[in-house]
C-alpha cells in the first residue's frame, strides 16, 4: 500500500486530498465530518467582516443528461459571525490534530485589519492560512477578492503584511479571471507566499431561462455573473497549474477546479499539485466521494510501483512546453481497428466537415457507413478518434517519417529551405 | 439492462448463458449512467448490503479492483451472486431508476468487476490480522454458500477453520444446483478455489455421522456451524412416482449440468441428456426450482415441457421474472393442475401423468390455452419431474440443536439452541437465495467471535 499522506508547505496531511473554502466547509460540524469520512484536510470556508447572501445563489450547467457538468454560484463568504467560525475552528483542531485545517481569509485592503485576522486565525489554531484573491463576485466590487487577486501589486502588497505576522504558511488562492495567471502568482511568490492554489472560480452566466428571460441564478428576476467551477473547468485548471509550476519553481500548489475522482487528482499531481482541493464534486454526491479518490489514488500508486504520492508531483510538468519546442518531424496518422468498427460514420463526417478530409466512407450491405483512412492526407490531428465512441477502435500510429531526428520550429524557422520534407507533408499548402 | 430472452431453433443451448458479460464498453457505459445515491436502497435491497453505488462509482473511474474489493468486502461469493441473485426482486428492483426509464445493470456490472478481479488473481477476502495458530476453533458442516461465507469471515476476523463437505467437490448448490444457463459448475469452483488460496481449508467426501463423528467434531472444535442447506423431495403419495423416469428436481439438475460439464459428464448424465431430447416433460411444482427444471429441460432438447402447479397464478412462489422466463422458453404452464397417478408404460417407460385440473371453488378453470372442458387429463410425457418442496437434511435431526421440520431454530445472528452451534443458510431458511446464505453464514461467523471464540485461550485459537 502506498503512501498517500503529504506534507505542503510544512502542513502534514494524511492525504492529499481536502476540501476547498465552499460551502461544504461552512461549519465545524461538516468539517468534522468530512474527517470521519477520510478526507486529509479542509479550507475553511472565508473567514471576513460579516455579510449577507441572496437567495436563490447557485446554478449550474447540464450535459447530455448529466446533471452538474458546471456549477456556478454567487454566495459570498462565511455569513455566519467570526467568533463562532473561531471557537469552532479551535474545537476541530483539539479533535482532529493530525488533520490539515486551513483557514481562508478576505478582508478589506488595510495592513492593521489583515494583521487582526491572521492573528486571530493562528490563535485559533489553524495549520495554515490560505487568502482569498479570487471570489470573483460581490465581494471584487468591494475591492477584495479577485479585485486584489486581478493586480498583481495588490496581490504583492498584502501578502507582504499578511507575511508580517503570520507564524503558519500562508496560502495565496489566485483567481483565473486574469490575462495570465503567472503575474498573479510572481507576485505572491514575490511578497513570500509559502504555497499558491489555484483556480478560484471563473466568471459565468450558466443560462438564461427562455420564458422568464432571467439569467440564471434567478434573485427576482435579475441576476448577477458568478463564479464558475465543476468538472467543466478542469482544463482551464490544468493549465495553469502546469503554467504556475513552471514559473514558479519549487512554490507548492494545491490544485482545485473540477476535481471529481483519483483520475483528476492524478493529472493535477502530475502537473504539479502537492494537494488537491474539491468542491463541486462533494456538493454534488457527499463527502462519501473520498472513499474512492483514496482507494483509486492508492490502487494507482501500487500498480505504478510508486511508494508516494510526492513520485507523482510535478512528474508532468516538463512534458509541457511552448509549441516552438515541439518535434515538427514526429507524424502520426490515424488507424481504425475494421473489426470494432460500428459503422456510426461520426469520423466521417468531423472529418470531412471539420477537419482535413482525409476519410472515405461508403455504406456496407448492412447500411452502415464503411471509413477508411486516406492515409495521404491524414495530418494526424487526433479528430476521427475524439470521436469515435468505441474504445480502442480508432489510434494513432507513428509513421517513421524522417527518421530519429528531431525538429522544432526554432531550428526550422532558422532556414526552411533546409528542411523541404516538412512542407512536402503539408498537403493543403 | 433488461435482456428479453426469445426462444429459437437452435439458439438456447443448455450452457448459453442468459446474461452475457458486459463489454469494458459496455460497463462504462451503464457505470456512468448510476446516480450514485446517497444511503440508496440497492444497497438496502442487497441482503449482504454491498455499497453498490460505490463499487458502480468505482468501475466508472477505472478503479476495477477497488470495485471488487467493495463488492467482496460485504459478499465473498459476489461472482457468483453477479450470476445468480434474483436481481429484479433485490438490487435492481429497488433501483430509483425504474420510475425513471430502467434500473441500472447492477448484477452485470458486478459480474464485470468480479471476473476482472477474479481473472487477475486478486483475493477475494484477507486475514486483517495473522491467523493466531494451525489449531482451527471452528468446525463447518457443509461448503456451501453459507458455510463458505462464514469460514471466509472468520478469516478475515483471523481465525481459522475446517469445512466439511460431503460431497465430492465444494460449492453446494452453486456448484450443483443452480441452473446451468445462470451458472456453470466451473464458475462456482472457480471462485471456491480462489477462497482456498486465501486460506480456506476445505476437505471434501467427509459425510459427518459417517466418516466423522458429531462428537469427534465438537472435540476438535469449539465452535461448529451448521451449513447443511435442505435434503431431498420427498414422495408426493403419487401412485407410481417411485418409477425410474420420476425425478427429484434436485438429482435432475445436477445431473444434466453433469451433462455438460466437461470431463465430468458420467454415463448416466449422458442417458438422460439422450432420453430429453425431442421428448415431453412435466414438471410439478410453482417455486423457482420447478422453472429452473422447465427451462433447462427445454435447453436440454425435450420438445414440449408442461409446468403443473396445483393453485393459482397469485399462490404460486416462483418469482414473476422466473415464471416469465418458463413461458419465454415455450412452456405450457397449467394452473390448478393436481396429479393422480403416474402412468406406466413398463418398467422404464412412461405413458404419462394423469392430472385433474380444477379450481379451488371445485369448477374447471382455463388453463394459458382457453377453456378445458376435462376435468381430467392424460398429459402423455415420457420423464416427469418432482419439484415440490424439499426435506430437512438428514443431519440436522441428529443435532443437538432444537429443529422444526427439518429446519434449525436460530436468532438473527445464527445462534441455535445450543451455544456451541452455529448455523446458516437453507437449513435456517428452508430454501431461500445464496446471497441470503451468505450472509447468515457471514453473521453467523462474527456472532461465533464475539460468543466463543474471543473468549478462548490463545492457544485455543
Amino acid at each position: 500500500m502506498a503512501d498517500l499522506s503529504v506534507e505542503f508547505c510544512g502542513i502534514k496531511s494524511p492525504n492529499p486530498f481536502w476540501l476547498a473554502s465552499a460551502p461544504p466547509t461552512n461549519t465545524g460540524d461538516q468539517i468534522m465530518r468530512a474527517f470521519d469520512a477520510g478526507w486529509g484536510g479542509a479550507v475553511w470556508k472565508t473567514l471576513g467582516e460579516p455579510i449577507i447572501n441572496v437567495s436563490s445563489r447557485y446554478s449550474s450547467v447540464d450535459y447530455r443528461g448529466q446533471r452538474m457538468h458546471g456549477l456556478n454560484n454567487i454566495e459570498l463568504i462565511t455569513d455566519r459571525p467570526l467568533d463562532v467560525n473561531f471557537r469552532e475552528i479551535a474545537e476541530v483542531k483539539r479533535r482532529y490534530p493530525g488533520h490539515a485545517l486551513i483557514v481562508s481569509l478576505m478582508v478589506e485592503s488595510k495592513r492593521e485589519a489583515w494583521h487582526a485576522m491572521v492573528r486571530r486565525a493562528e490563535e485559533a489554531g489553524a495549520d495554515g492560512i490560505e487568502l482569498n484573491f479570487g471570489c470573483p463576485h460581490g465581494m471584487s466590487e468591494r475591492g477584495m477578492g479577485s479585485a486584489v487577486g486581478q493586480v498583481p501589486d495588490y496581490t504583492c502588497q498584502i501578502v507582504t503584511w499578511v507575511k508580517e505576522v503570520a507564524r503558519v504558511p500562508v496560502i495565496v488562492k489566485l483567481t483565473p479571471n486574469v490575462t495570465d495567471v503567472v503575474y498573479p502568482a510572481r507576485a505572491a511568490q514575490k511578497g513570500g507566499a509559502d504555497a499558491v492554489s489555484l483556480i478560484n472560480t471563473i466568471n459565468s452566466i450558466t443560462g438564461v431561462d427562455l420564458d422568464t428571460f432571467t439569467p440564471r441564478p434567478d434573485v427576482h428576476g435579475y441576476s448577477s455573473h458568478g463564479g464558475y467551477c465543476g468538472p467543466a473547468v478542469k482544463p482551464i485548471a490544468l493549465n495553469m497549474v502546469a503554467a504556475v509550476a513552471h514559473e514558479t519553481q519549487g512554490l507548492p500548489i494545491s490544485g482545485i477546479g473540477g476535481i471529481s475522482t483519483w483520475r483528476d487528482a492524478v493529472e493535477f499531481m502530475l502537473l504539479g499539485a502537492t494537494t488537491v482541493q474539491v468542491c463541486t464534486a462533494v456538493m454534488h454526491h457527499g463527502f462519501r466521494i473520498i472513499h474512492d479518490l483514496c482507494d483509486g489514488l492508492s490502487s494507482y500508486l501500487d500498480q505504478k510501483g510508486m511508494t508516494s504520492v510526492r513520485e507523482l508531483v510535478g512528474r508532468s510538468t516538463a512534458r509541457v512546453k511552448r509549441w516552438e519546442q515541439l518535434d515538427l518531424n514526429y507524424r502520426v496518422i490515424a488507424h481504425v481497428e475494421q473489426s470494432r468498427c460500428i459503422g456510426c460514420g461520426l469520423c466521417y463526417v468531423a472529418c470531412n466537415d471539420g477537419a482535413h478530409q482525409a476519410i472515405a466512407a461508403q455504406p456496407d450491405d448492412r447500411g452502415r457507413t464503411q471509413v477508411e483512412i486516406l492515409e495521404h492526407k491524414c495530418v494526424g490531428c487526433n479528430l476521427c478518434s475524439l470521436v469515435c465512441p468505441v474504445e480502442s477502435c480508432i489510434t494513432m500510429r507513428r509513421i517513421d517519417a524522417f527518421g530519429e531526428a528531431q525538429l522544432p520550429w526554432t531550428e526550422y524557422n532558422k532556414n526552411p529551405s533546409a528542411h523541404p520534407h516538412v512542407r512536402s507533408n503539408r498537403h493543403d499548402s | 439492462m433488461a435482456r428479453t430472452f426469445h426462444l429459437h431453433a437452435g439458439f438456447a443451448s443448455l450452457d448459453q448463458e442468459i446474461k452475457p458479460p458486459l463489454s469494458a464498453d459496455e460497463a462504462h457505459a451503464e457505470a456512468n449512467r448510476c446516480l450514485f445515491c446517497y444511503d440508496a436502497p440497492c444497497t438496502r435491497a442487497c441482503p449482504t448490503h454491498i455499497d453498490v453505488p460505490l463499487f458502480i462509482q468505482q468501475i466508472a473511474t477505472g478503479n476495477t479492483a477497488g470495485s471488487a474489493r467493495t463488492i467482496f468486502s460485504e459478499n465473498v461469493l459476489g461472482n457468483s451472486c453477479a450470476r445468480v441473485c434474483p436481481t429484479e426482486v433485490l438490487c435492481e428492483g429497488a433501483c430509483v431508476l425504474n420510475d425513471q426509464h430502467r434500473p441500472i445493470a447492477i448484477g452485470s456490472l458486478q459480474r464485470f468487476a468480479t471476473d476482472h478481479a477474479l481473472s487477475q488473481g486478486q483475493p477475494i477476502v484477507r486475514a486483517t490480522r495473522p491467523l493466531r495458530s494451525a489449531v482451527a476453533p471452528v468446525g463447518i458442516i457443509g461448503a456451501g454458500p453459507a458455510g463458505l461465507s462464514c469460514a471466509a469471515e472468520l478469516l478475515r476476523l483471523g481465525y481459522a477453520s475446517v469445512l466439511y463437505e460431503q460431497a465430492e467437490r465444494p460449492g453446494g448448490l452453486n456448484t450443483y444446483g443452480v441452473a446451468q444457463y445462470k451458472m456453470t459448475p466451473r464458475v462456482s469452483l472457480q471462485e471456491v478455489e480462489a477462497l482456498v488460496r486465501a486460506g480456506l481449508d476445505i476437505r471434501c467426501g467427509i459425510r459427518v455421522g459417517h466418516d466423522i463423528s458429531l462428537s469427534e467434531l465438537q472435540t476438535r472444535h469449539p465452535a461448529l456451524f451448521v451449513g447443511v442447506g435442505m435434503g431431498r423431495i420427498p414422495g408426493i403419495g403419487l401412485a407410481g412416482e417411485d418409477h425410474a423416469a420420476v425425478w427429484d428436481a434436485l438429482d435432475f439438475i445436477a445431473l444434466l449440468k453433469a451433462s455438460s460439464d466437461a470431463g465430468h459428464g458420467s454415463p448416466s448424465a449422458q442417458a438422460l441428456r439422450r432420453n430429453l431430447h425431442g421428448a415431453s416433460v412435466a414438471v410439478i411444482g410453482g417455486g423457482n426450482t420447478s422453472i429452473d427444471v422447465v427451462t433447462q429441460a427445454v435447453r436440454a432438447g425435450a420438445k414440449k415441457v408442461w409446468l403443473l402447479y396445483r393453485k393459482g397464478p397469485s399462490e404460486m412462489p416462483a418469482y414473476a421474472h422466473e415464471v416469465h422466463l418458463a413461458l419465454e422458453h415455450g412452456s405450457e404452464l397449467v394452473y390448478y393442475a393436481v396429479p393422480e397417478r403416474i402412468v406406466a408404460e413398463d418398467e422404464s417407460r412412461l405413458r404419462g401423468i394423469a392430472i385433474c385440473v380444477v379450481h379451488a371453488d371445485g369448477a374447471a378453470v382455463a388453463g394459458p390455452h382457453g377453456p378445458r372442458d376435462k376435468t381430467s387429463a392424460l398429459l402423455e410425457c415420457s420423464v416427469v419431474v418432482r419439484a415440490t418442496g424439499q426435506r430437512g437434511a438428514e443431519l440436522v435431526a441428529s443435532l443437538p440443536v432444537e429443529s422444526e421440520r427439518g429446519v434449525i431454530k436460530v436468532d438473527a445472528q445464527g445462534r441455535t439452541s445450543n451455544p456451541r452451534f452455529y448455523a446458516g443458510g437453507d437449513c435456517i431458511s428452508g430454501g431461500q437465495e445464496v446471497v441470503n446464505a451468505v450472509e447468515a453464514g457471514k453473521r453467523a461467523a462474527r456472532a461465533m467471535v464475539h460468543d466463543i471464540l474471543e473468549k478462548l485461550p490463545q492457544e485455543a485459537v
